[in-house]
């Protein structure tokens, strides 16, 4: 459980264009699309699941930053 | 921090990459990647190459012995490269209309012979980079900017002409489910002969457009709601199987692996 807790959600804007995909395919809502960039509303509900990971065509987010 | 595995397996200084909003690409190329990190295979025990299209763009943004080569022949370029490293493991990136269309004489005989290669394809029915042009994966009826009243040819299933040619893995997977392609690039690098894994991919700006699928997310949801895999479709009724996209481990056979025979004979003088 311990490495889990490291594995925090993400986001590199400078990469993102904001296809929507990891928005789409949150199941916990965690994500939205902001000035055309994805943004993190609701970091708490994260599950860590990494379906926005597995997804994203511009690897813009993931799990395991700081 | 960033990406641990796009820090480590991706040329940072080239992205974001040249890839529309929503491309499938992206997808895939991770996956890869993805796979080639759970075989724990050193960067420079894999050479990836490519052909050319928007898919082929690939090789320029791995980190790994990558080569990108003329419109078709990634292929032949492999099968040389293993001929002359055998130890490589070699993974060609490309396209549907690189692979079969123009390169479609490569990869029939890449599988006849069986070579230690493996073949993943990005399918997105169309050749996205020349702007929007059917190819021969358009699926029967839709547009492209050279079919604007609809394609007239029926398409070609890859899997079944790869499998008719003699690769001994052939699997099919979607960018939705971009675990079964890690799965699938994994067994098909493991695989010691010609693996062949065609990804269905999306072009939202092209394909999408010209056929009114929508924005990435849609066409992400048609491929959620529309892949099945090979078990339960041979299950299906027939009524119910128009326009799905069977998905899965499609065949796995047993022959001769090609690099092998030809060191046999070598070795025999």
């Amino acid at each position: 459980m311990s490495n889990k807790t490291l594995q925090k959600l993400s986001v590199e804007k400078e990469r993102c264009k904001g296809c929507g995909i990891c928005v789409e395919f949150c199941p916990k809502n965690v994500l939205e699309i902001k000035n055309n960039k994805v943004a993190i509303k609701n970091l708490d509900a994260c599950i860590q699941c990494g379906q926005c990971e597995l997804r994203c065509p511009d690897y813009a987010i993931y799990l395991g930053g700081k | 921090m960033p990406s641990q595995l796009v820090d480590k397996y991706f040329r940072t200084e080239s992205l974001p990459h040249i890839w529309c909003p929503g491309c499938g690409n992206g997808i895939v190329t991770r996956s890869i990647v993805k796979a080639i990190d759970n075989l724990g295979l050193s960067q420079d025990e894999v050479c990836i190459v490519s052909g050319i299209g928007c898919s082929s763009r690939a090789s320029g943004y791995l980190d790994f012995n990558t080569i990108h080569t003329t419109h078709g022949r990634a292929l032949a370029f492999a099968t040389g490269i293993k001929f002359a490293n055998p130890d490589l493991h070699v993974i060609v990136i490309t396209g549907d209309g690189d692979c079969a269309a123009i390169g479609g004489n490569h990869l029939i005989h890449a599988a006849r012979r069986n070579i230690d290669i493996t073949a993943v394809v990005f399918n997105n029915n169309i050749y996205g980079m020349t702007g929007g042009q059917y190819s021969p994966t358009t699926p029967t009826g839709d547009k492209g900017t050279t079919a604007p009243y609809g394609n007239i040819d029926a398409n070609f299933d890859l899997c079944e002409l790869a499998k008719a040619a003699g690769a001994t893995y052939v699997s099919r997977a979607t960018v939705y489910g971009a675990n079964m392609i890690i799965k699938q690039v994994e067994d098909g690098i493991k695989n010691k002969g010609f693996s062949f894994v065609e990804t269905i991919s999306i072009c939202p700006t092209y394909y999408g457009r010209k056929n009114k699928k929508g924005d990435a997310v849609d066409m992400m949801n048609y491929l959620k709601e529309n892949a099945v895999n090979k078990v339960a479709y041979d299950k299906l009724p027939e009524e119910k199987r128009k326009n799905k996209i069977v998905v899965g481990e499609l065949f796995k056979g047993q022959k001769p692996e090609y690099v092998e025979q030809y060191n046999k004979i070598i070795e025999s003088f």
